[in-house]
């Protein structure tokens, strides 16, 4: 039984506008080395939209527009990557995916991984406090708590706070107790 | 603790001659962990002068675990009563999106945005 909270639509086969997704395999490389593909794929991906973007004529959108544009995707996709990487229950053999829709200015993500039935919980409380906070104080907040070590949610509270993202999510039972995480990002450019 | 970190694709300095400390190049690190050499070095600029320059001109891209990084120094500048300057590119995306919210954490902050 699926659950959704927050802005969060599911990414359809036949949407409008250009998509791309790409699909990790589950691995045994250490994170440390996994770590290096995430600015790869953010830099890709960000390359990629910019192709799509109107440059030739009358209709060509301003240089600026289109390095917001880039940014934006670059960033984002690198948090979603970032937080996949980390969060991924190693030992399940899950694979991760991302996917990126561009649509006018809108640019939309969906990251998809898996993690353990104790991680979604925790991960779930955390979504509850983040939906029903000020982004800016709890920014604050967490990074009061980042000394610790904690410093998860930042990457998202930076998505609401700097990119004015729309974010959503949707948990799925996965096979062995596991739970299938996707994490939904909308931003408008 | 060094004055130079050089990290392959980034590399951190502090200038005492010009009381500037100087991010550049592609920031994706791993957590506080992994930015600890680099807050630490920032946090040492604190000990060694009253008015400092944070110049990121140079810094094309930074996660959102190097923002934290950079958002906990500028608490503790405002704390420790330090005259920080940022410094920063208009023609970099990430920087018109993020830096403009330090200022909210330190009212005083000055940035110098070219």
């Amino acid at each position: 039984m699926n659950e959704t909270i927050g802005a969060y639509s599911p990414a359809e086969e036949d949407m409008a506008g250009e998509t791309l997704t790409l699909r990790f395999s589950p691995s045994s490389v250490p994170l440390q080395q996994r770590w290096r593909n995430n600015g790869l794929s953010a830099d890709f991906m960000a390359d990629y939209v910019t192709t799509f973007l109107p440059a030739d004529g009358g209709d060509a959108m301003p240089e600026a527009q289109r390095d917001q544009i880039r940014g934006a995707v670059n960033f984002i996709a690198n948090e979603l990557l970032e937080n996949a990487m980390k969060y991924s229950a190693e030992a399940l053999s899950h694979p991760i995916y991302i996917r990126l829709q561009l649509e006018n200015a809108r640019v939309a993500f969906w990251e998809t991984n898996t993690v353990t039935a104790e991680q979604a919980v925790a991960f779930r409380a955390f979504i509850d406090r983040l939906l029903g906070s000020d982004p800016d104080e709890m920014y604050v907040e967490q990074l009061e708590k980042s000394a610790e070590g904690g410093s998860a949610g930042l990457g998202f509270l930076t998505m609401i706070n700097d990119y004015q993202a729309a974010l959503g999510w949707q948990f799925e039972p996965a096979v062995d107790g596991a739970v299938t995480v996707t994490t939904h990002v909308a931003v408008t450019l | 603790m060094d004055t130079i970190i050089d990290g392959g694709t980034h590399k951190v300095a502090y200038d005492p001659a010009t009381r500037t400390a100087r991010l550049a190049g592609v920031m994706r690190l791993n957590g506080m962990a992994e930015y600890a050499p680099i807050a630490g070095l920032l946090s040492q600029c604190l000990t060694k002068t009253d008015v400092l320059t944070v110049d990121v001109a140079g810094l094309e891209f930074l996660n959102s675990s190097g923002i934290a990084v950079l958002s906990k120094f500028v608490i503790e500048a405002r704390n420790s009563g330090t005259a920080l300057t940022i410094r920063g590119s208009k023609s970099i995306a990430w920087q018109g999106k993020s830096l403009a919210n330090l200022q909210r954490l330190m009212p005083t902050l000055i940035m110098d945005m070219q």
